[in-house]
This record gives structure tokens, sequence and C-alpha cells, in this order.
């Protein structure tokens, strides 16, 4: 008989968790949202205060309750003319203080690609919300896909390490909000959370953590004067305070490239210090930032690797193979980027075969392959589809079916 | 005592490992840089509360050299990126510096719709009718017929005619001058400033180097006195017969109109929705 509970295991260690249990049971709210609502519920429980964006399906709702809400709590909600002036918007209110947050789909993430890198390059806190669609270019505006897991890692020209996390369900959806708008401000980067169309747009049962037991945390503001204050201060861990405009500390930002005070530099020393610097920022803080859900993997033989709505599918698909008593598991990463690559390694020493569900035409593989060198690639096995329809259970079943 | 140099733009200049400017020599820029100093210096701001924010060309590398809050941007963002600030710091003066090819090429629909809002943004466009920075290619305001390396049989779009441009979006403050006029611009600078909603400041500059040379301008001071002899002040137009206006740079405030600042109309709007959730 499979068992009807799931084990849950965060393998790489998650030091921060955004919401920590809540102590009282009946203080929790059970509510029926959709996805993108709990984004928006999730940006608002995180502190968000600054919101610029411009409408696009299926993101528009995150929108539209931003611009209901945020004047209630003094926030600023602004729709801009296009979806490179709202990441500018954050970013510029970002730097003058702000906690910031917007929200597109496909083509408004393409147009926001330039902005991204120059919020990487200047290590200024935002968060970029896409809701995935059926691309290339308009596509299928209301049908699923995950064609930008790569575009949220390579979009922007140049080399700059990503942040990406990837959420399964309507709770979820929520926690990584408010994960992505922490880890934000705690990593001075553009953070991206990529959602699934249907993810978006579905309406499950949440239960709300009490606000008080939601896990908030803020850029670190300078303890130093003005005249002392470097604006890209290596501390431990290659996390720096930050100060904001208006506020006494005169410092200058630029896209170019720029020395520890931000102003623009030619010399080779400073500019690999500073490549280096947002490099490490990233790869120094791996077992803080990576989460992945490990699900039946203690003995299994076959793995199913995949993320967001697909994940679900391969859940089901485990269920119905474990109780025909077939060793399967699934592992699902909630940060796609970095990739987890340690954990993801280890968990799939000892089994024979991986099979990739996604909703493309093969990017989450690439990342498998490279870690499962060693094993025949008849061991790794692709379910891709690319119509505008989800993969079923019984895709996946079929094809665990196939291998066993 | 020693002669020793005391100019109010030291006050206000990051003298230590920027300069020498990227300028080239006969440049209109450092001129402007001196006007939106001296006009920030007579209104005695605090420059705590001085925003710069600048895009992508020869004008937009003004920020680094001054001794404000500032932000060097994405080519054409500029004033995507102020808007954001000053709707998080409205008390914030929010000056951006930008060029013909920053504001009304690339960055046209922004400026359009900055305008349209009537955000409380002073743009200070310093035009000098081509792409300098990258070698003389053809702007939005390179005049029909003129020679730029993207041009090279001579220019067949077109100009724009930037404050039109600005009062048809809606800005509610615009002006021309231009850089051989110091003092003039210096005070629209200010006047810019003060007015409360989006302002945009037309500066018509040289660029001798490159500009100059394409079209057989001659030196740096030929196209200052070029300046000083083909521009008429606004009161001056109504006096002259139309065929002495013909062609000719017209100085002066064109507009200066009070309407709702976006800031402030955020600002009610938010109180409006307080009270409601209050009751």
């Amino acid at each position: 008989m499979p068992k009807t509970k799931t084990e849950k295991t965060k393998v790489a260690a998650v030091k921060e968790a955004p919401i920590k249990e809540s102590p009282k049971k009946d203080n929790r709210k059970v509510v029926l949202m959709q996805g993108n609502e709990a984004v928006a519920l999730g940006a608002l429980d995180a502190g968000v205060n600054f919101f610029a964006g411009y409408p696009i399906t299926p993101s528009t709702e995150i929108a539209e309750i931003l611009a209901a809400e945020l004047p209630k709590r003094n926030g600023v909600f602004v729709q801009m003319e296009d979806e490179i002036a709202s990441i500018c918007a954050i970013t510029g209110a970002s730097l003058a203080g702000a906690k910031t947050l917007t929200a597109t789909s496909g083509p408004g993430f393409s147009l926001m690609q330039e902005g991204i890198g120059f919020a990487k390059i200047t290590e200024t806190p935002c968060v970029v919300v896409n809701v995935q669609r059926s691309g290339p270019s308009t596509g299928m505006p209301t049908s699923p896909a995950q064609g930008d897991i790569m575009q949220a890692k390579w979009g922007t020209h140049g080399d700059a390490p990503a942040i990406v996390l990837y959420p399964d369900s309507v709770k979820e959806s929520y926690e990584l909000t408010i994960r992505a708008v922490n880890l934000s401000e705690k990593y001075r980067t553009c953070v991206i959370l990529l959602l699934d169309e249907v993810i978006g747009h579905m309406r499950e049962a949440v239960t709300l953590p009490d606000i008080e037991n939601v896990r908030v945390i803020s850029r670190i503001k300078p303890t130093v004067p003005p005249q002392w204050y470097k604006h890209y201060d290596e501390n431990q861990k290659y996390l720096s305070p930050l100060a904001s405009y208006g506020e006494g500390y005169r410092f200058h930002v630029t896209g170019l490239t720029h020395d520890s005070h931000g102003f623009p530099t030619n010399k080779a020393s400073e500019a690999a210090d500073m490549m280096e610097r947002l490099r490490k920022k990233i790869s120094h803080n791996i077992r803080d930032l990576v989460q992945i859900e490990s699900h039946k993997m203690e003995d299994a033989t076959i793995a199913i690797f995949a993320a967001g709505i697909t994940s679900r599918a391969a859940k089901s698909a485990v269920a119905a193979a474990r109780a025909e008593g077939i060793k399967v598991g699934l592992l699902r990463p909630l940060t796609i980027w970095p990739f987890p690559d340690d954990a993801v390694r280890r968990m799939l020493r000892n089994v024979e075969t991986v099979i990739v569900p996604e909703l493309n035409q093969g990017q989450l593989i690439h990342e498998i392959q490279r870690l499962t060198k060693d094993k025949s690639d008849s061991n790794l096995i692709a379910i891709q589809r690319v119509n505008g329809r989800l993969i079923t259970p019984n895709d996946i079943l079929r094809k665990i079916k196939e291998v066993c | 005592m020693a002669n020793i140099p005391q100019k109010i733009i030291h006050e206000y200049l990051r003298h230590d490992k920027k300069f020498p400017h990227v300028w080239c020599s006969g440049c209109s820029n450092g001129i402007v840089l001196g006007g939106i100093i001296r006009a920030i210096a007579d209104m005695q701001l605090d420059r705590d509360d001085i925003m710069m924010v600048s895009g992508i060309g020869c004008s937009s590398r003004m920020p680094v050299y001054v001794d404000f809050n500032t932000l060097h941007t994405l080519h054409g963002r500029s004033i995507a990126y102020a808007t954001g600030i000053k709707l998080h710091k409205p008390h914030m003066k929010v000056i951006v510096v930008t060029g013909d090819g920053d504001c009304t090429a690339i960055g046209g629909n922004h400026l359009i719709h900055a305008a349209r809002r009537n955000i409380d943004l002073t743009v200070v466009l310093i035009n000098n009718n081509i792409y300098g920075m990258t070698g003389g290619q053809c702007s939005p305001t390179t005049p029909h017929e003129a020679i730029a390396t993207t041009a090279p049989y001579g220019n067949i779009e077109p100009d724009f005619n930037i404050c039109n441009l600005a009062m048809g979006a809606g800005a509610s403050f615009v002006g021309r001058t231009t850089a051989f006029h110091a003092i003039e611009m210096q005070n629209m600078i200010k006047d810019a400033i003060i007015h409360p909603g989006f302002s945009m400041v037309e500066v018509i500059s040289a660029c001798p180097v490159i500009f100059g040379r394409l079209n057989k301008k001659g030196g740096a001071p030929d196209m200052m006195k070029a300046m000083r002899d083909n521009s008429i002040p606004l009161a001056a137009v109504e006096k002259l017969p139309p065929e002495k206006v013909e062609g000719k740079i017209i100085r002066g405030i064109l507009r200066r109109d009070e309407r709702p600042e976006y800031c402030d109309e955020y600002a009610k709007l938010v109180k409006r929705v307080q009270a409601k959730e209050a009751k």
C-alpha cells in the first residue's frame, strides 16, 4: 500500500525558512485563492511597498491586487508604459529604499532582461515574477509552458549568476514570493520567481501563517558615516550594507563596470574584483539558497526530476507506480538557479534511471545530463511537451512502466 | 593670500579619481554642468535631496562628476528610473540629464509618458544633433540633409522639435536655450527645478569634434557664435517678420502651466483610500 502522507525532506540545509510553524493552529486562516493572489499577498507580507508593472496575461491579477492593496498600506503602485519602464522604476525605487517587485509573463520578461542585468551589476534588490506562458513570441497567452527556465538564468547579456525560485502550488507561491523578496534584500540582487500559467490561475485552499510568524529579511543599512561608506563592501559572505538615496549617503551607481565605491573603472584588477564578487556572493552561499524536495527517494531505482506544475503530475505518477510496487521517487527543485548540483548528484547516486518531464523542448534535462555523465544516455529519459497542454500523471506513469 | 581658485563648482564636484572627464575639447556639456550646479547653489538646495539620473551617451556621463545622489542607468531609461525614485521619495529634487538620442529615440516612450503624468522631474536635455559617444550617427534631431556616419549621403529624415514633442505629450514646463546663453540657461534650469510638474529644458549644444567636423561647422568658437547668431528670444518673435524667424532657434520658456502633479495626485489617492478604509 502506498503511504498517503508525503515525507518532505529539505536535503540541502535551509537555514532561514521564510515561515515558522504557527504556535496556535486556530490562528491560521484557510483561504481559497489563486496562485497570482498568493504572490500578491506574499509580496505584501514580505514588506513590498513599491510595485511598477504593465498588464500581461497570465500575470495581470498580481498587478490588479497590488493596485488595490498598496495605497491602503502607504505603498506605491504605478502602471508604467511598458515592461522596460517597470523594471527600471522598481530598481530606481529600490535604490531610494523601497522593497520592490514587478510581475510579468514571457514577452514582458524578455523586454526586462537588460534591466535585470542592471539590477544585478548594481547589486540592487528587486523581484521579478514571471508567470510563464507558451512561446516563443506571443505564443499561447493562456496556456502553460516551462520555456523560460534558461532565459531566467541567461536572459541578460554578460555573465552574472541568477537566483530563481519555482513553486509547485498556490501555497508555495505565497511562501516563495516571501523568500524571493528576502533573498533579494539579503543578497542585493534581482531574484526571479517562475510560476506556471496554471499555478498562477489555479485556485487551491491555502493555510496562511500569522503575519507575526512570517520571517521578513530587510537589507542591512550602513552604520558608518557617509565618507566611509563603500557601496560595494565585501564583508563576510559577500553581503554588504546598502544605503538609500536621499539619506545623506551621496553615492554613485552605474551600469558600467565599477570599483567598490561604485565609480566606473577600466582597470583589469577592479573589473575582476567586481565580477568575482557577483559570482561568489551566490556560489559561497549555495546552502542558504538551494531548496529541493525529495519525495520517496530512499529506495528508488527510478527518479523523476521535475519542477513546478509538472512535478505535481509526477507526484501522482509516483503514487500510482508505488501502488504497483515500482520503486520510483521524485526530486523537485524549489530553487532552480543556482542549480542544486551537490544535492542532485547525491540523490541520484543509487538511481538507475532518471526521467525528466518538462513543458519545453529540453532545458532542465541538460543540467541532469551534466550531473550524470557517468550514466549512459539510455538511462536518462525525457518527456517533453510544447503544445500548450500539461504532461499528465498517466504520461509519466506510462514512461515509468516502459523503463522498469 | 595666494590666488587660490575658489569657484562654486569646486564645492560640488567629486574631485578624486573622476577627472579628467570624458568630454572632448569644445564640448558644451561642461557649460551645462556648470549651469546646473550654479542653479542648485543659487537656490541653496540641500545636496542630500538632489538626485541626478542619466542614461547613456556623452551628456549622460555627467552624474559621476557631481557630489549629489547620482545614478547612471541604461540607454534611454533614465526617466523610468527617475520615476521610481521620485515616487518613493517625493521630497527629492530629481534631475534627469539626457541627450537627443537617449531621450527622444530609444527613450521616447518614457519621455512622453512622464510628460503625460506630469511627474515632478526636471529633464535637462542636451541636444547636440548627433550620437557623439558612438562616433557620429544620425539622431532624431540631426537636421534634414546633414551628414552623419550613418547618413553619409545626407539625412533624408525630418528632425524632431523636442519642445513641441514635450508640449504635445503634456509637459507643464518647457523651455529652450543654448549653451552660449549660459546665464539664461542657468536661470531656466532654476525655474524648471522650482516648477512643480514635469519640466523639459532643451539646451542646444555644440559638438565640434563630431557633428561640427562632419558638417563643416568650423571649430567650437564658430559653433558658439552660430548659437548666438541663429537664435532669437521668444519675446522678439512676435515683433519680427516671419521670414526672419524661419529656421531660427527660438529661446525662452515656451510653456509654464499649473497642472496636477503626479506624486501629489498619488498622495491624495492614498488619503482617500485610507479614509474610506477607516470607515
